[in-house]
């Protein structure tokens, strides 16, 4: 059975080149990157490549780049980070309701230690409106935290205006660039941002590592404490293969990123247009415009994804959905219902994201399998479009 | 997939009893499109027994297996015996279910009593496992209700 995968945007396989870079860092240059001695000084010299690397991506300066364990290491870093700084200047945070839980589950644990904060509604195609954050800014607001690109919807966030306002107002602004590494251009000195957050495996790099770039002058209080790893903000022995490999899945991405966004573009709108011309009742979900360029976010009424999502698993088709029966919560997305998406069809809307390793043969058979499937469970379902509810 | 047993997935794929009855004797309706479960039931009934019943479901893979057995668990018995099926003999027949998807079960056991419901409604009948029993409870939030069955 073909094996057709479109969930890169949970997360990517490790490409073969920064798998090589990344072995030797296993077995023979293991050395602890904190030692004197030679191997360790090897280690050392390794990371500071990497960090090179991954600083080029973003244009930032090497110095202003840590490294964490993951994207959500980052988030909770900056927002924490940022809580505590600045704690005596105020207490009122301002982010949006479509934030990856890394950020909202973070202002969440804050409100419960005194802090205010606000959670921007979106416009229907899933984007800020600027005048909607000027109006949010208080004397006490400390910092503005705004996605790049969200996750679900893949909407393209302004952020070098929604910073812009930050910056006249003298407010920190973090942005989580998860999505958005290697899949959009990223300038930190053009956007104006002072904090940003990545990951290696949104990029085809290795999982457990990710980073949060602090501006050159920024302070932000440390989130994890111990030795004196990454000029002592950031303690734990280093995570060595995995810089290695971030470092070079960084390299790729910025030789790769005209060519990998035009590739995955196409294929993204060529499967939507086949989808929407061979199913009836499917909507795209966000903007076409400002939108990652591997996203496809459908919701096909009267069906409920995790039945789909079944089906099409037992097809070699794995995609991902914002259904609440496929959450330990039962809560369905939190990003869709900002967005204004009728709860009902929430629970039939599925996230395709095509990447790199993904050909137009395995769109037409996920296509065709599609078909098959919402035709059958539009049989099975106990609502249609003639009968409504 | 790894979350369901093999009985199940194999209802969920090839769920029995699929459709809408033409003069159904009852029929009932439980949960909502915007509780993400919404199941239909339809039933035949001849001497106070179900002889044939049908199900639509609007629902994830649980709901679907959970409506497939439900039906077939009640063709053959009598209205007494079918609204003394509860939803862990529902679960029992699957083999067993996640503990967040036990709610699908809840929402088999009372599609049948809503339309065991229906049909005592439309021939005037009262039973004993009606009692209390109003179809139109907890449909907006019988995913909560669930977590205590």
């Amino acid at each position: 059975m073909r094996q057709v995968y479109l969930d890169y945007s949970a997360t990517t396989p490790v490409k073969e080149d920064v798998l090589k870079e990344m072995i030797p860092y296993f077995t023979e240059n293991f050395g602890n990157p904190s030692s004197l001695y030679t191997i360790g000084a090897a280690s050392k010299e390794a990371i500071e490549k990497a960090r090179t690397q991954v600083a080029k991506l973003i244009h930032a300066q090497e110095k202003e780049l840590f490294f964490t364990s993951s994207g959500t290491e980052a988030d909770n870093w900056a927002v924490l980070g940022a809580a505590d700084t600045l704690k005596a200047k105020g207490n009122h945070i301002i982010t949006t309701k479509i934030e990856h839980h890394a950020m909202l589950h973070s202002c969440e644990y804050l409100e419960k230690h005194g802090y205010e904060v606000t959670y921007l509604d979106v416009k229907p195609d899933g984007r800020v409106d600027p005048e909607a954050l000027k109006a949010a800014i208080t004397d006490k607001t400390i910092l503005i935290s705004i996605m790049f690109v969200n996750n679900e919807i893949g909407t393209v966030e302004p952020i070098k205006e929604l910073a812009a306002i930050a910056k006249e107002r003298g407010i920190l602004f973090h942005t989580d660039a998860v999505q958005a590494l290697g899949n959009v251009p990223i300038d930190v000195k053009d956007l104006g941002v002072d904090l940003m957050s990545i990951s290696a495996h949104k990029i085809y790099g290795p999982k457990g590592i990710g980073a949060l770039y602090i501006r050159k002058g920024v302070k932000l209080s440390n989130f994890i404490h111990g030795g004196g790893q990454e000029s002592k903000k950031r303690a734990g022995t280093e995570n060595l293969p995995g810089i290695v490999g971030f470092g070079k899945a960084a390299e790729l991405a910025g030789e790769n990123l005209d060519s990998h966004v035009a590739k995955i573009s196409g294929l993204r709108d060529y499967f939507i247009d086949q989808i929407t011309s061979k199913i009836e009742n499917v909507t795209v979900n966000g903007s076409r415009e400002f939108r990652h360029p591997g996203n496809a976010n459908l919701t096909f009424e009267f069906i409920e994804g995790e039945a789909m999502l079944l089906y099409l698993d037992l097809r070699g088709i794995a995609v991902s959905t914002g259904s609440a029966c496929s959450s330990a919560s039962l809560s369905p997305s939190h990003v869709l219902s900002a967005i204004g998406v009728p709860v009902e069809n929430i629970h039939g809307s599925l996230r395709f994201t095509v990447g790199d390793f993904t050909t137009k043969e395995d769109l037409d058979y996920v296509v065709t399998e599609l078909v098959e499937v919402v035709n059958k469970l539009r049989n099975i379902s106990s609502i249609s479009k003639t009968k409504g509810w | 997939m790894a979350m369901y047993n093999d009985k199940v997935m194999d209802h969920f794929m090839n769920p029995h009893n699929v459709g809408e009855l033409e003069n159904a004797d009852g029929s009932g309706t439980y949960g909502s499109p915007v509780c993400g479960d919404m199941m239909k039931i339809d039933i035949k009934v001849e001497d106070d027994v179900i002889k044939d019943a049908k199900f639509k479901t609007f629902g994830c893979g649980s709901a679907i297996a959970s409506s497939s057995v439900a039906t077939d668990m009640i063709i053959g018995l009598t209205v007494d015996e079918a609204l003394a099926v509860t939803n862990k003999q529902i679960i029992n027949e699957l083999g067993g279910l996640p503990a967040i998807k036990i709610h699908c079960s809840v929402l088999a056991d009372h599609a049948i009593k809503s339309a065991i419901y229906d049909y005592a409604q439309k021939n005037g009948k009262s039973y004993k496992g009606l009692e209390g029993f109003d179809p139109d409870a907890d449909e907006d939030d019988h995913h909560d209700s669930c977590e205590v069955e």
